[in-house]
């Protein structure tokens, strides 16, 4: 099961797209493991879309190579590529029936009708759709044509699927239940999903890893896990989760960790990647939940004035202004009765675990 | 509310003009629709209602000339119209999802060079040309002359069908290991349908109706329907004249509305 | 939106590599049977006629000289201004200048009319005004000739009301074609205005009404301004056919209402023919009509920069 050793199910090497002037993806590189469930994450117009569609045969490469269990593909056309899409707005054949629609993969790769229409059945199974095979898609719900789309995808038996922002057009309860459901297909028939999105939550939850993309760049890759605990640089701190950035100078570094002074001169230790320059300015990523607000103890550490609190239900939400004029929240559980009773006007200390603040210096 | 709302949009005395277009539209075709069944000889008195003329059409003295032009005249259409739509079509899908490049607007002022260029120009120069390459005149130059000029008809409801498709299904298809051939077979051709059967009805009635460039090009020997209705004309209009035209009408308005209901129904097919 | 994506509306590649391959029947039937016909034409019409139709080839002006001049039957004479084939295209840019402002004043109302109907009765009389269109030209003239003979159904009826006391002679008379033109091109004039018109936001006539304008104040300063490129599109839909008509002038009108059509056709007729003549008459009609459709291209071009 562990295929840390075999080859990857897809690598992008280099991988650039350029439209006339304008670079939507500026060399992207990136492997792609076997039955992972890999997610491409970023806003609007950062490239992973682009990406995949390179992926999948639809667009062109400028520049670099794209490798499918080691061959190159870059320069098949998408009917020779063994990896089939779930498209955004599904693009379900409008004149054909379900069944058709799933079985259309298979009849265009010479399978006999009996044996096409044996295994839309079973797709249709899969996806909990059997009763709709001879409707049309017209016929079915959002959520249902997802799942043909889904079913048509799979029927031929793809190494690699790739599905484009495909809950996107749902609405919120039916998205949080197929997310559940796309994961465990996934877990189940083990096939390698490549999964865009720029709903971080849901790339939080499905994937096993997930690479944050911005402006055409890959800014990191790693497990959710990495991304959110340690995101390499402002825009992944910035753009999963919640978080607190505060400008900082570089005092001293040492092995993993660096002494930072904030604009007021208070002094704290952050995470940081490798040894920095005394004197680099940075910012320090500091998760609202990871602060436990104390009193003041004049020790250096950074402290300031309670400006507002929020009661929340389950948190309550503190926005300390610091002496140096930075504005920073703070959010408890309320569960945790171990935190001091802060009203606003109170001077309050900022603590937290070691490695919950990380440098970043871009 | 409704009253003063309708009140600006309103103008007094357009509904007069409109009636009027109409009549002047219609009158003419009325009048000769009625006295196709003139129980008379005559042309001008009213002898009751009659099929005679019809009758004539089919069986009397002219018969065999007019049943010629008709054979004549309908294959011609089909074969054009045939010819037409298969081109129209090609170039239709390589102008819509062709993306853009070199020549695009070039191309298009070629397709609809046809219908710009004043029809006794094309017939002239038409006429010229297959005297200058000893093309003989007939059936053969009529079919080709026909052919080119339907092609901007039959391209114009095809390619705006084709506009109001999106790109992302013949995606769909060659994803799933479609050739482009197979992509347009099973995905593309069917949901262009409705624009490729109006297209192909426009380029049949077209061709039906052709009179100028059809009398320069067809020679002696050969009549088509118009043809022979002016020939005769010319001599005097007589009562199966009007039969004959009356049968044409009903033709063409028989297309015109199945060609409307096609695209209404084909409305309903895409997402 | 730069690049070629724009969030889902994509246009897709997969018939890019083979569109020459698609466009070349096109290219080829247009360009050998139509494109090439023309420049032949234009040839022909510098060389030299031959007695019995046809040509020779050997260069010569006479075709084009042959319009405005006159030098006496075997070509030796001094010049003299050759009236006749000056009038013919004259009458031939009169009348269809006559036949589109007709056409605009009949059917501009016609397409507000139909364009400001309840949609679902609108599709109905658009219907009925485009059916005639699809008529044969041929039967629609004839039509009209039976209908304006001196015997025929109008002048009975206007007689029997007690209208006029003689038959109009309407047949063979610049009036007639006028008619029958009239009739062949209306519905081209109609259409699209209607296309501008059911575009029109109606909630500017309802502005302007709201600042003291008149329904006729608003038509003159807001609808028309608001609808001329249909207006524009419907003239020169009407004007071109109409320059180079041919079954409208030969059927209703007679020997003395030649136009450029009539004129054309009698130069390739039998063995009385012309062919250089006749060429050089369908270039100088082809050449009025490129002008007027370049013109108009022209003015869409700038039209569009505008925006």
């Amino acid at each position: 099961m562990n295929s840390g050793q075999a080859r990857p199910a897809v690598e992008v090497r280099d991988v650039v797209k350029r439209y006339g002037s304008f670079t939507a993806l500026k060399g992207a590189t990136l492997d792609i493991r076997d039955n992972e469930f890999f997610t491409l994450l970023g806003p609007s117009g950062c490239g992973k879309t682009t990406l995949l569609r390179m992926i999948a045969g639809f667009e062109d490469v400028s520049e670099g190579t794209i490798l499918l269990f080691g061959e190159e593909i870059e320069n098949l056309p998408p009917n020779k590529r063994p990896v089939n899409t779930v498209f955004q707005q599904y693009a379900l054949f409008p004149h054909m029936t379900v069944t058709e629609n799933v079985a259309f993969g298979l009849l265009r790769l010479k399978k006999s009708k009996a044996e096409a229409a044996e295994r839309a059945k079973q797709m249709l199974k899969l996806v909990k759709l059997e009763q709709f095979a001879e409707r049309k898609p017209s016929q079915l719900s959002g959520g249902q044509q997802q799942r043909v789309a889904l079913a048509r995808a799979m029927a031929p038996g793809p190494k690699v699927l790739l599905l484009d922002e495909p809950l996107s057009a749902l609405d919120l309860k039916l998205r949080q239940t197929m997310r559940v459901e796309l994961k465990q297909l996934q877990m189940e028939t083990g096939i390698t999903f490549v999964f865009v999105t720029h709903d971080q939550e849901e790339a939080l939850t499905m994937s096993d890893r997930i690479s944050v993309m911005s402006a055409g760049e890959i800014q990191q890759i790693g497990t959710a896990h990495e991304i959110y605990e340690q995101p390499n640089n402002r825009f992944v701190a910035d753009f999963i989760g919640e978080t607190n950035l505060i400008d900082v100078t570089v005092e001293g570094s040492e092995e993993g960790s660096s002494l930072c002074r904030l604009p007021g001169g208070a002094l704290l230790r952050a995470a940081a990647a490798r040894a920095f320059e005394p004197g680099s300015k940075g910012h320090v990523s500091l998760r609202p939940e990871r602060i436990a607000l104390a009193l003041p103890d004049g020790s250096g550490g950074p402290e300031g004035v309670v400006e507002h609190l929020v009661y929340l239900g389950t948190d309550t939400q503190h926005t300390i202004r610091l002496d140096d004029g930075t504005r920073v929240t703070a959010r408890t559980q309320n569960a945790h009765h171990a935190f001091v009773d802060l009203k606003p006007g109170d001077r309050a200390r900022l603590t937290f675990d070691e490695g919950a603040a990380r440098l970043l210096v871009d | 509310m409704a009253a003063v709302g309708s009140d600006i949009k309103r103008y007094p005395g357009f509904l007069p003009v409109t009636i009027l277009c109409l009549v002047v539209l219609y009158s003419p075709l009325l009048v000769v629709m009625v006295y196709s069944f003139n129980d008379s000889n005559s042309i001008t008195i009213w002898g009751g209602f009659s099929l005679r003329w019809y009758e004539d059409v089919f069986y009397g003295l002219e018969a065999d000339k007019f049943k010629a032009a008709a054979y004549a005249s309908v294959t011609i259409a089909i074969l054009a119209a045939v010819a037409s739509t298969t081109i129209a079509t090609a170039a239709a899908i390589a102008m819509v999802r062709g993306g853009a490049f070199r020549g695009k607007s070039v191309t298009f002022g070629l397709i609809s060079l046809p219908i710009m260029v004043p029809e006794i120009v094309t017939a002239v120069a038409t006429l010229i040309f297959f005297s200058t390459i000893g093309f003989t005149r007939g059936y053969g130059t009529i079919l080709v002359a026909h052919i080119t000029f339907c092609i901007p008809f039959a391209y114009l409801p095809i390619a705006a069908r084709l506009q109001g498709i999106e790109g992302t299904f013949e995606e769909a298809a060659q994803d799933l290991y479609a050739t482009r051939w197979q992509a347009f077979r099973y995905v593309l051709g069917p949901l262009m349908l409705p624009g490729i059967i109006s297209g192909f009805l426009l380029a049949f009635i077209i061709s039906l109706d052709d009179f100028i460039i059809t009398n320069f090009v067809k020679g002696a020997g050969i009549e088509t329907l118009p043809t022979a209705i002016f020939g005769a004309v010319k001599q005097g209009i007589k009562p199966n004249i009007m039969a004959l035209s009356t049968l044409m009408l009903a033709v063409s308005i028989l297309f015109v509305t199945v060609s409307y209901f096609v695209s209404k129904m084909g409305e309903k097919n895409t997402r | 939106m730069a690049g070629g994506f724009a969030g889902g509306r994509t246009v897709s590649r997969t018939y890019h590599k083979v569109r020459s391959w698609l466009l070349l029947p096109s290219w080829l039937v247009i360009g050998i049977f139509l494109v090439m016909p023309v420049g032949i034409m234009l040839v022909y019409s510098f060389l030299t006629k031959e007695f019995r139709g046809g040509v020779i080839w050997e260069f010569s002006l006479a075709a084009y000289d042959q319009f405005i001049f006159d030098r006496g039957l075997f070509g030796d004479e001094p010049p003299t201004l050759e009236w006749t084939y000056i009038t013919i295209f004259a009458r031939s840019i009169l009348q269809a200048f006559l036949c589109t402002v007709i056409c605009l004043l009949i059917g501009f109302p016609t397409a507000y009319f139909i364009a400001t109907r309840p949609v679902h009765t609108r599709s109905v009389w658009l219907f009925l005004i485009t059916v005639p269109y699809w008529v044969n030209l041929l039967i629609r003239t004839v039509s009209m000739k039976f209908l304006i003979r001196d015997n025929g159904p109008l002048n009975e009826s206007l007689l029997s009301i007690g209208l006029i006391s003689e038959p109009l002679s309407l047949v063979n008379t610049d009036i007639a074609v006028q008619l029958g033109l009239f009739y062949s091109y209306l519905p081209f004039m109609v259409l699209p205005i209607y296309a501008s018109v059911e575009r029109y936001d109606f909630a500017l006539s309802e502005a302007a009404a709201d600042l003291y304008a008149t329904r006729w104040d608003t038509l003159r300063t807001v609808l028309l301004p608001a609808v001329k490129p249909g207006i524009i599109a419907g003239c020169i839909l009407v004007f071109v056919p109409s320059l180079g008509a041919f079954l409208a002038p030969d059927l209703l009108g007679g020997a003395k209402n030649f136009m450029i059509g009539s004129l054309v056709e009698e130069q390739f007729k039998g063995n009385a023919g012309n062919w250089p003549f006749g060429a050089a008459a369908s270039m100088i009609l082809l050449t009025m009509v490129l002008l007027v459709l370049l013109f108009y291209a022209r003015n869409q071009a700038r039209d569009e920069e505008g925006r």
